[in-house]
């Protein structure tokens, strides 16, 4: 403190909050006010530009509702540039996030100027995105119906795989005959890629629906088992002896202890079983089950109606982006005892 | 200060006690830790354990904490044989080892819920908590607590059990030493208040006269008592008194002397 009055002058972040993280630090230099408000707009109004450039060549109905779409995110922004003069929040919020909207905005105008404007990628299989909204639109009850269904085979067959994998995991971590036995199988089983049993699990179950979600389990299982495994193994022994000293019996040991010191270890196999679920939801659904987005993909291009593909792979996106934050969010809850998780 | 009250404290006798352990890589000879070790502490002593590394020191506490099983020898808590961990004896390290996924309540409650008597005992918790003076931390997390209050809750959670040893295994190792000699003098005032007997690890020879009531000196290779020494001085010690100064005169000699000898026998 004496120092920063008579030396030169540093910068006061690091002063004032010795934790300060770095994203902290360069969150707190003011910015140039345009930046907090500007940007979204001013894409917004290239992307109507471009649009308008563009849509004389094609039929107005097709595109009506994309351009719709845009002008209500014009009206959004600037009716949120206005209110962020009053709310210090919003506008924290906007500085943040302002740019990366307005690059998607760009990136939006940049794919209709390539697709619809100077038509360098060929139709049909590459629509601009007033074709893919169009698509959207029209089609959103069957796209809803089938988001449902993978969400409810999605869920079914993780949660089967989370707790398969769990049991088994806590298992072969804790227990030494256990992993004997059971480490060879997993090593074995495990690194086949759950799609590879689609013959097979097409031959066993008469119910393809029950068989993907069983597909699925299996996908999960693998990367929990393990990394459930190796958290419960590499328990710090220091704990365990701290616990026995107190007075602990082995159900205190495994389910107080050695469960809890493995839970980092566990989420990262949550996360693995998760991607691992996703991949194999699509394909499963792609080949066997004849409803969810995966199936709605292959359908769509079926009839050539690429707008729907890739009206769908929006959809897929959202879908499991957003059950991946959820998942973060659950894992920041449980382990607020960690220092220096990784934020989604 | 007030006598203790001999409830809470039990005697620790240790007979011709021999462990030994696989070489590093498994083909080796066996490494002899600990080298037929008799030591008797009486109910509400405080006894030092110090030597260099290798001297067997933190082996004899785990097989005291029954966390190990020794080669030979027989080890008794107030008669009865060691035979396996338990809630009677407490053990801190020098690493706090406080759960992390608890808050300071809850790892100080650990002992409570793992022999399932949280229950009936939930208000020693907030007696605990007081008498180590982290009432205000009950609900942080450990990381967020200094080495010196970590220390403080892991010597909490040792004590709730009402354990009649208390091992310690250089628990203030870690410390600086202005948080040290006020933790020594904490780990003092909870013997004195509970009078609870305590086995104390340490390297450090100011600790061992500063604490204790005898000084056990142990040499390496294999690990032996060399010499047990009472400590005369009447508590509260003065750190720079001239019997001070000199007892640590006579340990460091006798150390110094000590390690020679043994790397002359190694060689």
């Amino acid at each position: 403190m004496l120092q920063s009055e008579a030396g030169p002058r540093r910068p006061e972040i690091n002063q004032a909050r010795p934790d300060a993280t770095l994203a902290d630090v360069s969150a707190e230099t003011e910015p140039r006010r345009w930046r907090t408000w500007l940007p979204v707009p001013v894409a917004t109004a290239m992307c109507l530009g471009v649009h308008w450039f563009v849509s004389d060549k094609e039929p107005a109905p097709e595109t009506r509702s994309y351009f719709v779409f845009v002008w209500s995110v014009l009206g959004v922004a600037l009716v949120m540039a206005a209110a962020q003069t009053q709310l210090p929040r919003l506008r924290r919020w906007m500085r943040h996030a302002g740019p990366i909207f307005a690059a998607a905005l760009l990136m939006l105008a940049a794919w209709e100027l390539i697709t619809s404007g100077f038509r360098w990628l060929p139709l049909p299989y590459f629509p601009g995105p007033a074709g893919v909204f169009q698509s959207l639109i029209n089609d959103h009850v069957l796209l809803f119906d089938s988001t449902w269904h993978s969400l409810v085979l999605l869920l079914s067959g993780y949660a089967m795989g989370v707790v398969a994998g769990f049991i088994s995991g806590v298992c072969i971590g804790w227990s030494n005959p256990i992993r004997y036995w059971g480490m060879p199988v997993l090593k074995i089983i495990g690194p086949i890629p759950a799609t590879a049993w689609i013959p097979l699990a097409m031959v066993v179950s008469p119910n393809a629906l029950f068989s993907a979600a069983a597909l699925i389990a299996l996908a999960v299982w693998f990367p929990v088992t393990m990394l459930t495994a190796s958290g419960i193994s590499n328990t710090r022994a220091s704990y365990l002896d701290v616990a026995r000293t107190l007075g602990a019996r082995r159900a205190y040991l495994i389910f107080r202890v050695a469960i809890p010191a493995a839970l980092p270890s566990i989420f990262i196999g949550l996360f693995m079983g998760l991607g691992a679920s996703f991949l194999t939801l699509v394909v499963a659904e792609t080949v066997g089950v004849k409803s969810g987005l995966g199936w709605y993909v292959s359908w769509a291009q079926g009839w050539a109606e690429y707008g729907k593909v890739y009206a769908a792979l929006v959809i897929m996106a959202a879908f499991f982006s957003t059950i991946m934050t959820l998942l973060f969010k659950v894992r920041d809850r449980v382990l607020v005892w960690q220092k220096g998780v990784i934020k989604w | 200060m007030v006598a203790a009250p001999v409830a809470e404290a039990s005697s620790l006798r240790v007979r011709d006690l021999s462990k030994s352990f696989a070489s590093a890589d498994g083909a080796g000879p066996r490494r002899l830790a600990l080298d037929g070790v008799s030591l008797s502490v009486a109910a509400g002593e405080l006894v030092s354990l110090i030597g260099p590394s290798g001297c067997g020191k933190s082996t004899l506490l785990r097989l005291l904490a029954g966390l190990d099983v020794p080669d030979a020898g027989e080890l008794l808590i107030g008669g009865d044989p060691i035979t396996a961990p338990s809630e009677e004896r407490g053990l801190v390290f020098q690493d706090p080892n406080l759960f992390p996924w608890l808050t300071v309540r809850r790892n100080i409650e650990a002992g409570l819920v793992a022999r399932g008597v949280l229950h009936e005992k939930r208000a020693e918790v907030d007696e605990f908590m007081r008498l180590v003076g982290l009432e205000t931390f009950a609900d942080s997390y450990p990381h967020h607590l200094s080495g010196g209050m970590a220390q403080r809750a892991a010597l909490a959670r040792a004590l709730i059990n009402h354990p009649k040893v208390l091992l310690l295994d250089e628990p203030l190792g870690a410390l600086d030493a202005f948080t040290r000699m006020r933790m020594q003098d904490e780990v003092l005032r909870l013997w004195q208040a509970r009078g609870t007997t305590m086995l104390l690890v340490t390297h450090d020879i100011d600790e061992a006269i500063y604490m204790s009531d005898r000084i056990v000196i142990m040499t390496p290779r294999p690990g032996r008592i060399e010499q047990i020494i009472a400590v005369p001085l009447t508590r509260p010690r003065d750190r720079s008194s001239h019997e001070f100064l000199q007892l640590r005169g006579n340990i460091l000699e006798l150390l110094h002397f000590a390690g020679d000898a043994s790397a002359g026998a190694a060689v």
